[in-house]
């Protein structure tokens, strides 16, 4: 392979994140952590939504079936042997639930982080596109399923923690996780899984699989009366990007040490819809730098001035949505004829078409 | 539950690739076919006319599974596909070509015409990067006989109209199928192109049964196949070219209609 300085630029790119332990603090890499976890269900929803063209305003819940089944593992190792958690002692419960046995076991609680979100979106996608629904109706029926399942998690609360969800962590497999090695070996951690899903998407889509999806997208009846059956393509992109959303709250549980129904309803599932049209949903780049800016943004300005937050996302994404519909990632497109040149012609006095 | 009645007991023709018998198609009331029959020889060009709104594309539709019967029955090889799901009818041989150019946009030409010509299409072989060496030749005569050789690496959407037909043209051939259907494949050409795909069509007739349907009567005439005529629905005449333009009962069909056929289109 020839040299170039912009195939550099990934690596370069990488090698810096991965020293960030020794140039940034200890509380700057729990955020920067934090976010690259939410990074990798960005990566899932450029191969749902970009290549596949499926909008799931529901990514939310998947994200919250990840963080829940660790949460529940986080949970239980703390406890004395025969004890339940404490908030299903003050809702009254005598012994644990059946359902959060399993959870118990962190080999268990790992499979189940990738395979309860993985097997319900296979389940439920399943059924929606072996009847033909899509588009606007696909969409709604995710955020319908967004907002059951919070609503689910608050109504449930001897069983799920309510409202406040699950919090207070102190040990996984036995290393306590507020130490600095462990903040230092939980980053690295979650930096390489975000390569591992880039690289493993980035193959989806260059493979026959990811052609197929978008064709699938454009057309989907030329797929069909080319021969294909569509709906296993849709499904499976839609189970891949499930399960990256799992993995992703997984993380993100640990990182932050709580998961709660406000992190996983309506509007964080809308949120990360946006965070992917900003960056550009069909880049992956695109989708990491955009959950990474707007999440960083946040930070900063809800913790300032924390009623501005939501208007200034909705402007955003309002912005982008008009002058870049290729989000960020448009303004660097590869072709002369990118949104940049576009974008300063239109620019430019007296040119206004 | 039905009992299956077998279709036929004399021993089926085997020169006979489709049977369309007494096809109605009920669009609430409205019929689209009317109790329509054809037949189609192998390695035969048929070419279907009628004024707009005949049922034309309905037909296709029909033999293709996009539309159901109402009664009647379609026959492809000795065996009854009406029913089937439509990747299945596809799988067993038969691909058609919309009216609207139906081409993959997003996708350059080659990748539309090597998901056309891929075989073996169950989702789980779908993971590689290539599709196999066979159908990487196919591909490249596909490109060849279509006139996209150069273009290959191009995305599909920046084709102009014409190219796209052809390339949709080379998608149904590159699938391989014993039956092609193409509906109006001239939509939108100039008379250059019009004869070029008289030509490409004429070259296909060795490894492929066709079934063209087309308005412009000057490229009937170039593909000088059988033509059939179809009128609100139902079955009007069947003869070579010459009998069909010399026809009055064809003429005073066309005749009616002489405003819109002018401007052929839907
Ligand atoms: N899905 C449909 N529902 C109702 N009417 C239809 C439908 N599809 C076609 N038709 C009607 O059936 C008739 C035949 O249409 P078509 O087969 O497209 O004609 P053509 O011979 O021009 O291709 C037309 O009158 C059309 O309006
Ligand atoms: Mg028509």
């Amino acid at each position: 392979m020839r040299f170039t300085y912009a195939s550099a630029i990934p690596v370069a790119i990488i090698v810096l994140a991965a020293a960030a332990p020794w140039l940034i603090s200890s509380y700057e890499l729990n955020l920067m952590a934090r976010f690259l976890a939410l990074a990798i269900l960005a990566i899932g929803l450029v191969l749902v939504w970009g290549e596949g063209g499926i909008l799931s305003l529901g990514q939310g819940v998947f994200f919250g079936l990840g963080g829940y089944a660790l949460a529940m593992h986080l949970k239980l190792v703390m406890l004395d042997p025969g004890d339940i958690p404490d908030f299903m002692q003050w809702s009254g419960l005598e012994s644990l639930p059946w359902w959060w046995v399993p959870f118990e076991n962190p080999v268990c609680a790992i499979l189940g982080v990738v395979l309860v979100p993985g097997l319900f979106a296979a389940g439920f996608s399943w059924l929606v596109f072996r009847r033909r629904v899509g588009g606007v109706y696909f969409a709604l029926i995710t955020q319908a399923l967004a907002l059951a399942f919070s609503t689910l998690l608050i109504s449930q609360q001897a069983y799920t923690g309510g409202f406040n969800g699950l919090t207070d962590y102190s040990t996984l497999l036995g290393f306590d996780l507020a130490s600095d090695d462990m903040i230092v070996a939980l980053y690295w951690i979650t930096l390489a899984l975000v390569v591992v899903a880039f690289l493993g998407v980035r193959f989806l889509m260059m493979s026959r699989f990811g052609k197929l999806l978008r064709a699938t997208r454009d057309g989907e009846n030329r797929v069909r009366f080319l021969g294909y059956n569509p709906a296993p393509y849709k499904v499976i992109a839609f189970t891949v990007g499930a399960v990256l959303a799992g993995i992703s709250g997984a993380l993100f549980t640990l990182h932050a040490g709580v998961i709660s129904p406000a992190l996983v309803g309506v509007v964080p599932s809308i949120e990360m819809v946006i965070w992917v049209a900003v960056g550009g949903r069909n880049s992956l780049w695109g989708a990491v730098i955009g959950a990474l800016l707007i999440n960083f943004a946040r930070d900063e300005i809800s913790s300032a001035f924390p009623n501005i937050w939501l208007y200034g996302l909705g402007l955003m994404f309002v912005l982008v949505v008009s002058f870049l519909p290729d989000g960020i990632a448009g303004l660097f497109a590869a072709n002369r004829s990118g949104r940049m040149a576009h974008l300063l012609k239109t620019l430019r006095p007296g040119r206004a078409a | 539950m039905n009992i299956m009645v077998p279709v036929e007991h004399e021993t089926p023709d085997p020169r006979l690739l489709l049977a369309v018998d007494g096809v109605t198609v009920d669009f609430d009331g409205f019929k689209a076919l009317n109790n329509f029959s054809m037949t189609l020889d192998r390695g035969s060009l048929r070419v279907l006319i009628g004024p707009n709104g005949a049922g034309k594309s309905t037909l296709c539709d029909t033999i293709i599974g996009r539309v159901r019967a109402t009664s009647g029955r379609v026959i492809f090889k000795g065996e009854e596909i009406t029913r089937l799901p439509e990747d299945e009818i596809v799988r067993r041989g038969i691909c058609r070509k919309f009216q609207t150019p139906g081409i993959l946009p997003s996708l350059t030409v080659r990748d539309n015409l090597a998901i056309a010509a891929q075989r073996d299409r169950r989702w789980w072989r779908s993971f590689g990067l290539d599709i196999r060496g066979t159908e990487r030749e196919r591909v490249d005569e596909v490109l060849e006989q279509v006139g996209l050789t150069d273009r290959q690496h191009e995305t599909a959407s920046l084709l102009a109209h014409g190219e796209k037909q052809w390339l949709e043209i080379g998608m149904v051939v590159a699938t391989q199928a014993d039956l092609l259907l193409l509906d109006e494949p001239t939509a939108g050409m100039g008379p250059a192109e019009t004869s070029r795909t008289a030509e490409l069509i004429r070259s296909l007739l060795g490894q492929h049964t066709v079934l063209v349907i087309d308005h412009d009567m000057s490229f009937v005439e170039q593909l000088d196949g059988r033509v059939t005529v179809l009128h609100q629905g139902q079955f009007l005449k069947e003869g070579s070219v010459s009998e069909i333009r010399n026809d009055p009962e064809v003429a005073a069909v066309y005749l009616g209609r002489a405003k819109d056929d002018a401007a052929p289109h839907a």
